[in-house]
């Protein structure tokens, strides 16, 4: 729409805006839901006014004092055809239109940079990959396509902003993931939409869109010290994963290294696609998924590890690119000054009993 | 010239002696009432009853949210008093409204029969249905539920300490009631219509609510069995919807849905049959395209059960069946758009007038209108991401369910009103009565249009500053619209003593009902009709007269 006529776009937006019809469009997709809404818009009014019409012509022209007896009629193939055909092209562009959209609103970028969240009663976590948590609010850098990977810890909740025109709810026991490009710097309204208890309307935040240098600085001034991969990693270790999974050739469980991304073979001879999802069920469900050449013998984690700390551990699989890599960060971490005991790995994701 | 046969004589006319309503005394010949006609009125009892509890619990909530801060009450209040209203609004309000109130009076009568087939099971409906209701009081009494009426998993089946259990149950015996009564609908309609009542010459009344109850029966077991999962999840914790015992909680959402979505078609569906008999009425004509009318009642039932996911379109079901689900929702928008273009061109060449009936029609032609175009938004995926959950939905489905069913219930209530109880109600005070609703509807819930446009979601006790001047709208048409209420629930009692004597026909209209006396005898027909004429057929009518006037005078 707004190459169409960028004068009348412009008019448009800055008045519904001024007169609060519409948020700010702060996102890439913003303008393009817009259209879809204003279009709609438009085929409503212009299909209401025609009914609104109808009824008052006939109910004037036909009242009682001025046309005391009725003319019967059946109905009319052609009339009725009319409105059926038309409704029904209308609907139609407006399913494509929208399905376009959908797309688009849902299919990230490969270049989009992740960010987890995960929802709880009644708060929203961010959880930056350079360890950057924060609570009800969210920091993004502006003109950089941001991925949400995100997650409930109890109920569904849905994470909404309204400035982004982007929504998706947060699902206990899955991943989903929902994706943005912020356009214009400020702070904008994050809501839990999803009917989550108590506290539902207290679980409100703020997104904050900042230029890349200003992100770059929040960042810094943020963070843990230990990122996310770093925390999965020591987590790795308090877990005794890497009793089993440790890379080396006779080893019971299978190396992960470079396991992010790539085709398993499963015991029961089906390939599976090895994304988040598929490590988070992996670590909480072992036996539902043997990969090849494996014995059924990795215990269960569920109960024993918090979401965050799941998402450590996925963060730091996925990080994961060779058996040199693994000997590196291992390396690294044995130079951090906390050791990685179990208290410390308590504090950063073990879920506590 | 026809004549216009006038209503009896005022001064000497008398409500018939005998009548349904005299045919026996005293509260058990009540209780135990197999007439399909005393189960009507028991039921407009009860269902006005809960009605009003709805109401008030809406009036708490708007008042709440007059502010941004949740001042009035708590959160956790406002969250059970959200969930009560919807509940009893939903459950015990919009679904058996029309059937079991009109529909059990009428269609018996506008087929040609003495009863409807099962006289025992309509009555256990009702008693169900009590049964139903009151538990969910009691439940409200004693601590509240505050899962919202959508019982959402796993919120409600882990995370919320409230009355879940004995809610479920309530709502759970309460659909039997509802599935009695489609089960009565169908069988009836299907084997005791009056000789020469052919399908084609049903009223569409009696086609929407046979809709309808096709959808109660194949739908309401679903809802039962997933609240029966949900108590039993809750109480011995089975795991289907639990993700940490290996079930889904998207599955819960599948099988309310797959009931609920359909509900909504419970619900509007009885109120296009009204609508169908008043817009004919009251401009004496046959409904435009009587069999795309009765066939798109029928579309709209079978589709129905296919868009359920439609509620869930950003709760990460696969693209494609989105793509699937918005298609089909498109589709089944379609039905309904035939069916007011078809009310509108009634009117054409027809010879109006606009009693009380035919004022709510008009309000509901307006807002049914409006409420099916911005459903359009929702059904179409790129949109409904950004308006769902948010107050938009609040005003779509306020628009559909309150704007078109209400309206229609109370433009129903009206007409058959004189059937029912042999008096008239005052019309200029109805006629005031539907401005006022009308008015004070779209003060209500078109603010609300636009605080979803704006993102305000929906379920939130308190909410940004800068949504408080749409809200102060909304509370303000909330107050006028309770005054339209309570109106008819003022005149119509006035009216049942001291209201006109109506007579049988006093809207001059066609269909069996308004063949015998008002209010009718307890057998309806003294001896069973032969229907030879067509539905809606007003020349018949006006020859029927000028007979009449003839041999009386
Ligand atoms: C004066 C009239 C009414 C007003 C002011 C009103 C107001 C509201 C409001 C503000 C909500 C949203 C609560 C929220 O999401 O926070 C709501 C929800 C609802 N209303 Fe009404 N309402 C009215 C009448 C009705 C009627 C007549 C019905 C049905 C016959 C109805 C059915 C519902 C339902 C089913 C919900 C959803 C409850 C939920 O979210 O769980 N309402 N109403
Ligand atoms: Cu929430």
């Amino acid at each position: 729409m707004d190459h169409l006529s960028p004068v009348i776009w412009q008019f448009l937006i800055k008045w519904l805006t001024n007169f609060a019809v519409i948020p700010p469009e702060a996102s890439r997709i913003a303008p393009q839901v817009d259209a879809l809404l204003v279009f709609m818009t438009l085929v409503s009014l212009v299909g209401l006014t025609l009914v609104a019409l109808l009824m008052t012509a006939f109910s004037i022209l036909y009242r009682r004092d001025r046309n005391p007896v009725a003319t019967q009629i059946e109905g009319s193939t052609l009339l009725e055809a009319t409105w059926t055909i038309i409704p029904l092209g209308l609907f139609l562009v407006m399913f494509v239109w929208g399905s376009v959209l959908y797309f688009r609103i849902y299919t990230p970028p490969p270049n989009a940079m992740n960010i987890y969240v995960v929802g709880k009663q009644w708060m929203w976590k961010a959880e930056h990959p350079g360890g950057q948590h924060e609570i009800n609010s969210l920091h993004v850098p502006i003109n950089q396509p941001v991925q949400l990977t995100m997650i409930s810890q109890d109920v569904f909740h849905s994470f909404s902003i309204p400035a982004f025109r982007v929504k998706r709810e947060a699902i206990p026991g899955r991943y989903t993931t929902v994706w943005f490009e912020a356009t214009a710097v400020g702070t904008y309204h994050l809501f839990c939409t999803q009917y989550c208890g108590t506290a539902h309307s207290a679980m409100i935040g703020e997104v904050v869109v900042q230029s890349p240098e200003d992100y770059k600085k929040w960042l810094a001034g943020s963070t843990s010290g230990v990122s996310l991969a770093q925390n999965g990693e020591r987590l790795f270790a308090s877990l005794s994963c890497n009793a089993c999974h440790n890379g080396q050739p006779n080893s019971r469980g299978p190396s992960l290294a470079d396991v992010y991304g790539s085709k398993l073979n499963l015991t029961t001879g089906q390939p599976v696609l090895v994304d988040e999802a598929y490590l988070r069920q992996a670590i909480l469900n072992p036996s539902a998924h043997i990969t090849e050449g494996y014995a059924p013998i990795m215990p269960t984690y569920q109960g024993q590890i918090s979401e965050e700390g799941l998402i450590s551990l996925v963060e730091y699989i996925k990080n994961l690119s060779s058996n040199y890599r693994v000997q590196q960060t291992l390396n690294t971490s044995a130079l951090l000054p906390e050791s990685p005991d179990k208290k410390a790995a308590g504090a950063q994701g073990v879920a506590k009993p | 010239m026809s004549t216009i046969v006038s209503l009896p004589d005022q001064s000497t006319a008398r409500v018939p002696k005998r009548n349904y309503l005299t045919n026996e005394n005293g509260l058990l010949s009540w209780l135990l009432t197999g007439d399909h006609k005393r189960i009507a009125i028991l039921y407009l009892i009860s269902i006005t009853f809960f009605f009003f509890i709805g109401g008030a619990l809406a009036g708490l909530i708007r008042m709440e949210l007059l502010t941004p801060q949740s001042d009035l009450m708590a959160s956790d209040t406002y969250n059970k008093i959200f969930t009560m209203h919807g509940v009893v609004m939903i459950f015990l309000f919009l679904v058996p409204s029309v059937p079991a109130t009109l529909g059990n009076f009428l269609i018996p009568i506008m087929i040609g029969a003495k009863d409807l087939a099962f006289p025992k099971i309509n009555l256990l409906s009702w008693y169900l249905y009590l049964a139903g209701g009151t538990m969910t009081l009691a439940a409200m009494i004693t601590g509240g539920v505050d899962t919202g009426w959508t019982f959402t998993t796993p919120m409600s089946t882990h995370f919320s300490n409230t009355n879940v259990v004995t809610t479920g149950l309530a709502i759970f015996i309460a659909g039997f009631s509802s599935i009695f009564t489609g089960l009565n609908f169908i069988v009836t309609v299907h084997r005791m219509r009056a000789p020469g009542m052919t399908w084609f010459k049903l009223p569409l009344f009696v086609w929407a609510n046979y809709a309808a109850s096709v959808l109660m029966v194949l739908g309401t077991p679903v809802l039962a069995i997933t609240l029966v999962l949900v108590v039993l999840e809750r109480t011995v914790g089975i795991g289907v919807f639990d993700p940490t015992k290996g079930g889904d909680p998207i599955l819960f959402q599948h099988l309310f849905w797959f009931y609920s979505h359909p509900a909504v078609y419970i619900m509007i569906l009885p109120g296009f049959g009204v609508i169908s008999e008043v817009i004919s009425t009251f401009s004496r004509k046959r409904i435009f395209g009587y069999t795309a009318v009765a066939f798109s009642s029928m579309a709209i039932a079978v589709f129905g059960f296919f868009v359920w996911a439609h509620h869930m379109f950003i709760m990460g079901v696969s693209n494609y069946a989105v793509l699937v689900f918005s298609l089909l929702t498109m589709l089944v928008a379609v039905p309904s758009a035939i069916k007011i273009f078809n009310w509108a061109f009634t009117l054409y060449k027809g010879s109006i007038t606009f009693e009380t009936p035919m004022l709510y029609a008009f309000g509901f032609m307006g807002l049914f209108t409006i409420g099916g175009l911005t459903g359009v938004f929702l059904g179409s995926a790129g949109t409904d991401i950004h308006l769902t959950e948010t107050y938009f939905i609040v005003a779509h489905f306020h628009f559909v369910m309150v704007g078109g069913m209400l309206m229609a219930f109370l433009s129903g209530i009206h007409f058959w009103w004189p059937k029912m109880t042999g008096r008239m109600y005052p019309e200029k005070i109805s006629q005031l009565a539907a401005v006022v609703t009308f008015i004070g509807f779209n003060l209500t819930f078109f603010p609300q249009f636009l605080l979803g446009m704006l993102g305000m979601p929906r379920r939130y006790a308190a909410y940004p500053p800068e949504f408080q001047v749409l809200n102060v709208f909304s509370t303000a048409g909330a107050t006028i619209l309770g005054v339209g209420y309570l109106l008819p629930m003022i005149y119509l009692v006035w009216s049942l003593k001291y209201g006109k004597v109506a007579g049988n026909n006093p809207w001059q209209a066609t269909g069996l009902e308004w063949q015998i006396q008002s209010p009718p005898l307890t057998e309806n027909f003294t001896t069973i009709p032969i229907v030879t004429q067509d539905v809606y057929d007003y020349e018949w009518l006006e020859r029927q007269k000028e007979h009449e006037v003839t041999h009386v005078g």
